[in-house]
């Protein structure tokens, strides 16, 4: 099944309002749905027989920045029986300071693949997984601060004592005050 | 003359000082920690291996910290593994060195720069006796690394009192003879 037969599955299944955008022309097409109706999108798409996405390659976090203001999750799902895959990204509002992180619905109770994809993308780039089963950082320490892909990041001084930053080899530790 | 006797020298004495035999004791079994974080430690298990075989050395490797002599840093050190590493250096008894292995473990290595995660040289972590340079370093590297160390043994005093050993550096900074009739103690002392 290719882009366009997929496409027309989903808008007789749910309706045009699924949809916000479709890119048919881009080298991998793609289409833009809504973070609220990922679960949703994502049962279906597991279950039907016509699709059967069996393998979910890839979840990708993307910051675009505090002046575009937006942030995106990125899903490649793949069916290994028909060799088909899909492509579906959700825009997300970037939150400003103090405010809590941008939310979507965890797809790891589908997809078992799902949950640390989706540790990964809250630990760097900082999304938070709706109904996520233990949603902890993955590969830094689990007292770190910040989250290190997005684009406005700045590295913390100092870690347990150890100066962070290359510039200051030289500069006492807290430990040395 | 019995030709047939064992080669354990002439007469089988040997003349040294219990301070050289212990060195050179501790320098000849100097056992690393079975411990390795990234590229490194491919290098550096390459190194045990029959091909360059560490053990003609006396260096092999131990499962257990409280067992090891030296610690051989061999990869990249995040900030994740820098409590683990510190622990394990904690775990090690004295005396106890540490080899620092390539560019990462010296200084941060290719994430000197934008590396959020790795420790900019393990040597903000525990004290290193030894850097090796290379990315990875050639196994002769870290052999050399090791002879290096060796030396390092060799010079040490580990039997000497303290207070002797500091009253030789200061005797040494005054230009006095160390032992000698005119040595003043009072005045080495001040």
């Amino acid at each position: 099944m290719n882009f366009s037969e997929i496409k027309e599955v989903l808008l007789s299944q749910f309706g045009e309002g699924i949809i916000v955008n479709s890119v048919d022309n881009a080298p991998q097409p793609y289409l833009v749905v809504h973070a609220e109706r990922i679960a949703d999108l994502g049962t279906f798409l597991h279950r039907d027989e016509r699709l059967f996405f069996d393998h979910l390659a890839c979840v990708t976090g993307i910051d675009n920045g505090a002046e575009a203001g937006t942030m995106e999750v990125v899903y490649n799902f793949y069916s290994i029986p028909y060799g088909h895959g899909l492509m579906l990204k959700i825009m997300l509002v970037r939150n400003k300071e103090n405010e809590p992180l941008p939310t979507v619905p965890s797809l790891s109770h589908i997809w078992r693949t799902a949950d640390w994809h989706e540790r990964e993308a809250y630990d760097l780039v900082g999304i938070h997984f709706e109904g996520h089963p233990d949603l902890r950082r993955i590969l830094l320490p689990a007292d770190w601060e910040g989250h290190p892909l997005r684009r406005d990041y700045t590295v913390q001084e100092v870690y347990h004592g150890i100066r962070v930053r290359y510039e200051d080899r030289d500069v006492p530790t807290s430990d040395d005050v | 003359m019995d030709t047939n006797r064992a080669k354990t020298g002439d007469g089988g004495i040997i003349l040294t000082s219990s301070e050289d035999l212990m060195n050179w004791a501790r320098l000849s079994s100097l056992w690393p920690m079975g411990f390795g974080i990234a590229c490194c430690a491919i290098e550096m298990m390459a190194t045990y291996a029959s091909h360059y075989d560490l053990e003609r050395f006396g260096i092999f490797p131990r499962p257990s910290p409280r067992q090891s002599d030296v610690m051989i840093v061999a990869g990249t050190v995040t900030f994740k593994m820098a409590d683990r590493l510190r622990r394990l250096y904690e775990q090690m008894p004295e005396p106890r060195y540490v080899i620092s292995m390539g560019s990462c473990s010296n200084c941060g290595g290719p994430y000197w720069e934008h590396g959020y995660h790795v420790v900019k040289g393990v040597d903000r972590i525990v004290p290193v006796d030894v850097y090796v340079p290379g990315c990875p370093p050639r196994p002769e590297a870290l052999i050399g690394g090791f002879m290096k160390l060796q030396d390092k043994i060799r010079k040490e005093h580990p039997l000497a009192p303290k207070m002797l050993l500091e009253m030789e550096e200061e005797a040494k900074a005054n230009e006095v003879p160390f032992g000698s009739e005119t040595l003043n103690t009072e005045k080495v002392m001040a």
